[in-house]
């Protein structure tokens, strides 16, 4: 299925947001996840389904001010 | 009020520290740079946020393995965010990866300037607060502002003194002193804009609890030098606040005494 993951277009094939990340490889680390601008918690992730054109968000610790 | 700055320390949400100088961790040089200048600023508490990051990279997870080595207090943010949802929902993220009830809340209202769009930071602080966040909310020096987010449930605020990387200092000085002698008790954190160290003492000298900076330090030619100069900067700044600053004029007075002068009556003759 087509989803946008961090504003881009991607062709996935896991059915959930814990496959996904697994997917495209992001360890199991310091990451966040929200879906359709919606936070998800790290143990809801393998049961939280992808569909068609859902906006995946990922994000890591990083610099700021 | 005395000198003694021995408990003299600056109490956030039931935390103690004994550094008022906040720093940013980002536009260094390098991460060596970053540590060494946040050692020298003595620092107590960092800010950072959280970025995309593509599958396979390990940035996100060598910069936060840099920032626990700091040990260092982490106040994540939000910035960049342009409405209450993102605040929100960033700030759902922040808690989880910092392992952290505290975010720095930024609700941007406009591109160029950054200011603050003061009515969705109070609907975000309230609906955070609701969820059990400690809140730091970025906000101006507007009076009404800081009453709501204090009715929200923030318990301490951080107005900008100009904005966010000009180094443009106390913009408004005179609506920042009106900041502090309306909320005498709530620890004020002056944030954003602060270019040189004689910008954090003079906020400090005005009574504000601590000064966040990043640009001013991260951007100078020598980070680690300028560390240490803010360093001693705030930390003058409150000593001298404590000291009781003398009260300015607008005529000269003698600092000699004028008794005993010679020559004085003659030449008056």
């Amino acid at each position: 299925m087509r989803i946008h993951v961090n504003g881009k277009a991607l062709d996935v094939t896991a059915a959930t947001l814990g496959a996904l990340l697994r997917e495209l490889d992001y360890e199991d680390g310091a990451i966040a996840t929200a879906l359709n601008q919606n936070f998800v918690r790290k143990t809801d992730r393998g049961k939280t389904p992808l569909k068609e054109g859902d906006a995946v968000e990922i994000l890591v610790p990083r610099q700021g001010g | 009020m005395g000198a003694d700055l021995g408990s003299d320390r600056l109490t956030l949400y039931g935390v103690e520290f004994s550094s008022r100088l906040l720093a940013g961790t980002a536009q260094y040089p390098s991460p060596a740079i970053l540590s060494r200048a946040i050692a020298a600023a003595k620092a107590g508490i960092v800010t950072a946020s959280l970025r995309r990051e593509s599958g396979g990279s390990r940035a996100g997870e060598r910069f936060w393995s840099l920032i626990r080595e700091l040990g260092v207090r982490v106040l994540p943010n939000t910035a960049g965010c342009q409405s209450v949802k993102e605040a929100v929902t960033t700030a759902q993220m922040a808690r989880e990866v910092f392992d952290t009830p505290w975010i720095k809340l930024e609700v941007i209202g406009e591109e160029d300037s950054l200011q603050p769009d003061v009515f969705g930071l109070v609907e975000a602080a309230s609906i955070l607060t609701r969820e059990g966040f400690q809140v730091f909310p970025y906000t101006t020096e507007d009076l009404v502002a800081a009453e709501r987010l204090l009715a929200a449930g923030c318990e301490v605020l951080m107005p900008w003194g100009s904005p966010i990387g000009s180094g443009r200092g106390l913009n408004n000085p005179y609506g920042l002193k009106s900041l502090r002698a309306h909320f005498p008790n709530v620890p004020l954190i002056i944030d954003a804009g602060i270019g040189a160290p004689s910008h954090a003492a003079a906020a400090m000298e005005m009574g504000f609890d601590a000064v966040l900076s990043n640009t001013a330090i991260a951007k100078a030619g020598d980070p680690v030098g300028m560390a240490r100069a803010f360093a001693l900067a705030v930390e003058a700044g409150r000593i001298g606040y404590r000291a009781d600053l003398m009260h300015a004029r607008d005529m000269a007075a003698p600092s000699t005494p004028v008794i005993g002068r010679a020559f004085g009556d003659l030449a008056r003759a």
